[in-house]
This record gives structure tokens, sequence and C-alpha cells, in this order.
């Protein structure tokens, strides 16, 4: 193997702690609520100290994953900006699941599937923070009727299997599209890495110190 | 014979239960029948309930009413209601002791995440069982009566047993016992729907057209009834529902949304694990790192 330009930056130091404890608080909020949700998955609460534990400690990693989403949501929302170039990739998505997206627009940071991925997430979270916070027994139980409770319920556990199904596409494709996981374990991509698939984002990036 | 099947459960929360022993006679039904025309307000049945249960009810506030406490709590698992029900130039003081229905069809059972947190024996009492509840509040959003209510200091969620420690032994409830009037009657379904037939044939006679009984359908019945004066309008007597029933978004989030959460992850795992194993994994090629190479050599030139 010939040598190469020397990895491309795609994350800061700051970005990848950001990210993953948004990645781990999610992780532990799918499993807490999950158990909860299906009796089938009840046992999950084992994980947690038992099923008082897991009703206790589910709001609080709640918490911890709005303030840390929030932190993402910020530093890369104007990066995640829909543009015309977005609509296109997104009519050639067959091209791209059949691993063929060459001749698609260039494209920046993002892609548009993973500009979905970050706007999905960011209003199911904020979904889930609201519905959440009615459900929340122990410091806001007098504050809404009964029927708001249960409409919360509900909604809270249909923004929680969105988040699962995004979360599931987010980390397929990470898996699916080599040398991306790196970009979150050690803050950079290859050369060719960014080439092959932002494009507009490797112009800019190359001409940096 | 398990333990779960000695105890005789019908249903049991967030789990399915042994059938009852084969050799056991069918279960019989009990029920509370509350004669709302023959209550005289005394609140003994109050007083019963917290000395059977030992339960300690700190002292209130009035509200300018007779309603003492002012609603349910997780000490008074009973509450008088008083309503003054104006018709013409005709008071009514309408008196209804408020407390579990315990319904046929439970919407708390339904509702509860936690398995045998809450149980309904055969015949017919809804239990609350403490060392399985993880105080969720799931309950309260499935009763249709607004009747569980979860403890500040122990984070469980209680309400009325129908005395189930009582009725397991041959005794009547402890507000069954204690009521002056007679207004409380406990015995088999069956019996108490009898009675009230009867009693509702005495009202009849006595000028109140609409007397009736209350055993709403909507949650099957329940083993907790009424003898109403006006049961063509339950709401009335201090919001009785006219028509209880499971929510239906409860229905939906203890129904279908279960299986079908539960497949679209699954489905979405599988789509991945197709994909993959078909259409192999992205990768970046010896010449797409070449093509970088070029791209940046041709930035640094310019």
């Amino acid at each position: 193997m010939s040598e190469h330009i020397k990895p491309v930056s795609r994350y800061t130091t700051g970005a990848r702690i950001n990210h993953w404890i948004t990645a781990v608080s999610l992780i532990l909020l799918a499993l807490s609520g999950m158990a909860l949700f299906h009796p089938a998955l009840y046992f999950l609460t084992g994980l947690f100290g038992g099923g008082e534990f897991t009703r206790v400690i589910h709001p609080w990693i709640g918490v911890v994953l709005a303030i840390s989403f929030l932190g993402l949501f910020f530093r890369f929302f104007t990066l995640n900006l829909w543009n015309r170039d977005d609509t296109v990739w997104m009519k050639n998505l067959g091209a791209v699941i059949n691993n063929k997206e060459e001749g698609l627009p260039e494209v920046g940071k993002y892609n548009a599937g993973q500009k979905l991925v970050f706007w999905g997430q960011s209003i199911l979270i904020f979904a889930l923070l609201c519905s959440g916070v009615v459900l929340w027994d122990t410091y806001f139980a007098t504050y809404t009727t009964i029927d708001q409770k249960r409409l919360s319920a509900v909604i809270h556990a249909l923004c929680a299997i969105g988040v699962i199904l995004i979360w599931i596409v987010h980390v397929y494709a990470a898996i699916w599209v080599k040398g991306t996981i790196r970009a979150m374990t050690q803050g950079s991509v290859t050369g060719g890495w960014a080439w092959k698939h932002h494009r507009k984002w490797f112009r800019q990036e190359v001409g940096k110190p | 014979m398990s333990v779960l099947q000695a105890l005789d459960l019908r249903r049991r929360s967030a789990s399915s239960v042994p059938p009852p022993a084969a050799g056991k006679p069918a279960a019989v039904a009990v029920a509370k029948l509350i004669d709302v025309s023959k209550c005289i307000g005394c609140k003994a049945c109050q007083a019963a309930c917290l000395e059977w249960n030992q339960l300690d009810q700190p002292i209130g506030y009035t509200d300018g009413t007779y309603n003492n406490p002012t609603d349910l709590t997780t000490a008074s698992w009973t509450v008088m209601r008083f309503t003054e029900y104006e018709h013409g130039d005709d008071l009514e003081w309408l008196i209804r002791k408020d407390g579990c229905m315990h319904c046929d069809d439970p919407g708390c059972l339904k509702a509860c995440p936690a398995p045998g947190a809450i149980v309904q024996y055969t015949n017919g009492i809804v239990d609350f069982v403490s060392e399985n509840c993880i105080g969720c509040g799931y309950c309260v959003k499935g009763c249709p009566f607004d009747i569980p209510r979860i403890s500040q200091t122990t984070s469980k969620a209680y309400k009325c047993t129908l005395c189930s420690d009582r009725v397991v032994v041959g005794q009547a409830p402890a507000c069954a016992k204690a009521c002056p009037t007679q207004a409380i009657y406990f015995g088999t379904k069956d019996d108490m729907i009898a009675h009230a037939g009867k009693r509702i044939v005495d009202l009849k006679s006595r000028g109140y057209q609409n007397a009736g009984l209350y055993n709403p359908q909507g949650v099957g019945g329940t083993h907790v009834m009424y003898v109403l004066q006006h049961a063509d309008k339950p709401s009335l007597y201090a919001g009785l529902p006219d028509n209880p029933h499971i929510s239906p978004l409860v229905g939906i989030w203890k129904g279908v949304m279960k299986p079908l959460s539960l497949a679209a992850i699954a489905f979405a795992g599988a789509f991945g694990f197709l994909h993959y194993i078909t259409k192999g994994p992205n990768t970046v090629s010896e010449h797409d790192e070449a093509k970088a190479d070029e791209l940046a050599a041709g930035k640094d030139r310019a």
C-alpha cells in the first residue's frame, strides 16, 4: 500500500465525547424504556437493579440525553440544513443503497440521509422530553390531567420506537459504510473516504492547515 | 399445585397465569352492592376501612363541604362524596361511597408493566401487590374511575382491596360490616344483582322512576355496584362516569402498539442484515485514496 495524505479531521475531541455521552444514554434509555413497555422485555429491568430502580433512573438518564443532545444539536444544526442537492440525493436513494453513489451531486459534511437522521432525532427527542416530563409522576404528577398523561404515554412510546428505528439506521450505516466508525472513535477519516462520500466537504478541508 | 394456582388468580399484570387446578369448583364471583338511597353519610365505612387496613389518614383541611377527606388518598381507600342535587323545588342529597369498582375488565391491571403487581382473583377482586409494584403510575392512567393513588413516601400504588384478606376467610368487607343502615351489602354477584332488583322495584314504587343498578358493561361489569335513584344520570353522583371504559389511548398503548413496535424493530434489524449480506459493505478503494491524494495535491499547487 502506498503512502497517502494524512487523515482528514472530522470530529473534535469535544464532539466525540458529546456524541458518546448521547449514545450511551440513548442505549440505556432504550433498554430501560423497552423493559417497561413490553412485559416480554421486563427482564431488562435487571440491568438497572430491578423495576423500581428502572422507573427511578429512566427519566434522569433522559435528562442527561436531552442536555447532551442539545449540545450535538447546536454543534451540527447549521451543517444539516437542507439544500437542493439533498433532494437530488434522496431521489437517488436506491442507487445509494445499491452502493452506486457515483454520479450523485457532491456531498458536504452530511448527506441527505444523515440530515434526516439528525432532524428526525431532534424532533423525536424533543417530543420525548416533553411527554416524558408529563409522565414523570415523582415530580410532575399534579401538573397534568390523567387524559393528558394517557396521551403522553402513547406519544412517548411512539416517539421512542421512532428514535430506536432511526438509531438502527444510524448504526447500520456506520457499519455498512466502511471507514466511518473511526470518525467517532479517532476523530478522523481517510482522504479516500472523504473523497468518496463527502467530496464537497473534503474540498473545503484539504486547503486547511 | 403452584402457589399462583393456590391464589386462585384469574389475571396477573404483565404475565400469564396458570389455569386453576382441574379439580377445583368453578369460582363464584363476589360483589359489593352500595345502595346509595339508604346511605346516611355517617362515614362509618370510612372509619372501618382505616381500622381494618390499619391506615393512618393525617388530619387535613375542610373545603366547606362534607367531603372529608376531600379526595381518595393512599390511606383513604374509600371516601363519601356528597352532592346537593337540585331539581325544580326539590333538593336531594346524593351521597356516594367512592372507591375501587373492581372492574371485571380492569384498566389498571392492563396498564401495569410490572409482572404480578396487580392481580385479579377468580372471585373478581382486583388487588395491588405492593412488593411487585414499581410505582410508575400506569395504573392511574389505566383506571377509568381515577382510583389508584401513588404514595409520596413509599412510591407504591394503593386502593381498596375489597378486603380480600377478609373475603378469603368468608368475611364481608369491613365497610359492609360497619354500615349501620345496611346500605352496603356483600355476597355473590348474582345475589347482589337480584337484591338490587328488589331495591329498584321499591324505589320505583316510591317515585324514583329512573332508579337502577350501576354495573357498567363498558368495563365488563363491576364487582362493586351501586343502586342509584337516578341511574339514567350517574354523573350526578359526584362525577360517576356515565359510560366508563378503558381509554382508547390506553387500549392502543397496551394493545396493538406492543407487538407492532417490536415487529418494526425486528424488521429494521433484519433489513439491515439482509442488505449487508446481499449488497455488501460500501468500501473505499485504493482508487478513491489515489483520487483524494490527487485532489489534495492539486489544492497544494493552487
